[in-house]
């Protein structure tokens, strides 16, 4: 009778310790959601029950740049990956299959990128982009992205390349397929998923940096993490319109992430984790 | 599923070619070749690095266009200053508060979540939401809601007799609100991570420490800890490597303040450079964090491997 009680309390601790984690976690995006459509005379005087309102959403996506910062966001993260995606996915088919000297280095080298101090890149680099005029462009931040995106790219990829069986390229190989026919028409489909996966994740992590658009750019192209820090700084707070900002950029990645659910793990441990 | 180690797979493409046969040049060269571009766009903005470590020797500075070579001056400047040592202690600080919380809350909730029922399931998806929001957009959130007078918190800390507590505002609990932002944000990343390590357990050694009748806590001090433990540690590298160089939180919810309070490294090396324009002055601050990090990392991942290899059976 004892040990019943015992696993019934538990069953029951674990299921509280859980659910309290699970506020935690997910209250504040659902506060945050059920604010953008109050008033902002109801922010004092109200807590959960309210007249909703689409005010805030017009005030801040027909009359300010935040359309304008959301699409920048989209070129800029967009071509990023598209970048890494280009040039990194045949850099992780060379990691995967080849010995050559120096490799393993070289993949280090790659990786140490993500764990260099955003601001030691930037110091330099906002004076040497503005002798070379990228500072303030698309291009200019696509190319700094790449220490965001490339290195994930290319660890995790590498990692799905290495998955396949490397005598299904070798039988092509046999059947009279030249290499690039190889790459292109098995092993691309062979890998498509975990290609997708990770270059949806390295998207995620573009549209977050922070850093590297705030000193990067200024007035041209501004990014939604940038654009939103005007919400704090103006003197007449608009609460709800703050939480529309912070809504609008930040439902599209949930979204994201719930589409590559399952190759996330892989994707956040740059490989070392296959989840 | 299971932790993949970073070396020479055997099934490579070039089996080795006799060394009296001469390969041609391009199929020597193919592999670097083909990973050229990517090395040339990433170091291409290493290059900066370089011109870092010069410019740290200059008193260069983004007022006047010209500057000279001043030697270690700025490096000795750095170590002699009170604001350095500060900001050392603030980085540290940061990095132990943060990281330490997420690992200790992330292998709980993961073991918790090991059970297989319709609840976890659902949670081991919702519970990584706040990861992927933004970290400046996280703030956002919680300045939001610990606002004092249109915050949800302050509400229900009212319920409680508990009014306008100071949050960011004061240096006493400035740090605490940073490190509540850093575990929304960054908790799920080492919950999921070590949900892997434990779905990848082999069942076997655990049936038979069962039958052996084993102690839950023996079972989980010498078999499913040691087991967990390369999860732990890749979690710990991401974590530990990124909180060192926090900037994000920080500057969107004090920019280093109340004060100097979370004025870490990054914090630091942001203010001397482009508020104070001082830039040569700056650098040493950030080059210093390089080589912590770089430091760390290489023992970290050293560590990594090794107990890799024992809970691989030695």
């Amino acid at each position: 009778m004892n040990t019943k009680k015992l696993s019934l309390l538990t069953e029951i601790g674990r299921n509280a310790i859980l659910a309290l984690w699970a506020i935690f976690a997910l209250f504040p995006l659902f506060w945050m959601v059920l604010i953008t459509f109050k008033h902002d005379a109801e922010m004092y005087t109200t807590t959960f029950i309210f007249t909703p309102t689409l005010e805030n959403y017009k005030a801040v996506l027909i009359n300010t740049n935040y359309f304008k910062a959301f699409f920048d966001n989209i070129i800029v993260s967009g071509g990023a990956v598209l970048v890494s995606v280009l040039v990194g996915v045949p850099a992780a088919y060379a990691l995967a299959r080849y010995n050559f000297k120096k490799k393993e280095d070289l993949a280090f080298q790659i990786l140490s990128f993500k764990f260099a101090p955003e601001i030691l890149v930037i110091l330099p680099l906002f004076m040497i982009y503005q002798k070379i005029r990228l500072f303030d462009t698309h291009i200019g931040l696509i190319w700094v992205y790449q220490l965001i995106t490339m290195p994930l790219l290319i660890w995790v990829v590498r990692g799905y390349f290495e998955d396949i069986n490397v005598e299904i390229e070798h039988a092509a190989q046999l059947d009279g397929y030249s290499w690039y026919h190889v790459f292109l028409k098995i092993l691309l489909p062979l890998i498509k998923p975990g290609l997708v996966a990770a270059a949806l994740l390295s998207f995620i992590f573009a549209w977050n940096s922070f850093t590297f658009p705030l000193l990067l750019s200024a007035f041209k192209v501004e990014t939604v993490t940038v654009s939103v820090l005007k919400y704090l700084a103006s003197d007449t707070v608009h609460y709800g319109q703050m939480a529309v900002a912070a809504s609008v950029s930040a439902l599209p990645e949930v979204i994201l992430a719930l589409i590559i659910q399952k190759h996330l793990v892989r994707g956040l441990s740059f490989g070392a984790v296959k989840g | 599923m299971g932790i993949q180690t970073k070396i020479s797979q055997p099934n490579t493409a070039d089996t080795k070619q006799d060394k009296y046969t001469k390969i041609p040049f391009l199929v020597k060269a193919r592999p670097y070749l083909i990973m050229a571009p990517s090395l040339l766009l990433t170091i291409g903005i290493m290059y900066p690095f370089i011109a870092a470590i010069f410019y740290s020797l200059t008193n260069y500075s983004f007022r006047s266009t010209s500057y000279k070579f001043i030697g270690l001056d700025n490096w000795i400047k750095m170590f002699t200053n009170y604001d350095f040592w500060h900001a050392v202690f603030v980085t540290g600080l940061y990095a132990i508060s943060t990281t330490g919380t997420e690992m200790v809350i992330g292998l709980g909730i993961a073991l918790l979540l090991s059970k297989d029922t319709r609840f976890t399931k659902i949670l081991k998806v919702v519970l990584i939401f706040p990861l992927m929001v933004a970290p400046v957009i996280a703030t956002l959130i919680w300045q939001l809601m610990t606002n004092n007078s249109v915050g949800i918190i302050e509400k229900f800390l009212n319920i409680f007799g508990v009014y306008n507590f100071p949050w960011s505002s004061s240096p006493k609990t400035a740090l605490l609100t940073a490190t509540l932002i850093d575990i929304w944000v960054y908790a799920p990343f080492v919950i999921i991570l070590i949900v892997a390590g434990v779905q990848s357990l082999p069942k076997s050694p655990f049936e038979a420490a069962q039958v052996d009748g084993a102690s839950a806590w023996f079972t989980f001090k010498t078999l499913k800890l040691p087991l967990l433990l390369p999860f732990m540690y890749i979690a710990l590298i991401f974590r530990l490597m990124a909180s060192i160089q926090e900037f994000g939180i920080i500057f969107a919810l004090t920019k280093g303040g109340p004060g100097d309070t979370l004025m870490n490294l990054s914090i630091s090396a942001y203010t001397k450079g482009f508020q104070f324009m001082k830039f040569g002055e700056s650098l040493p601050y950030i080059l210093f964090l390089w080589l912590i990090v770089n430091l760390v990392s290489k023992f970290l991942v050293g560590k990594w491997l090794l107990v890799q290899k024992q809970a691989a059976g030695h």
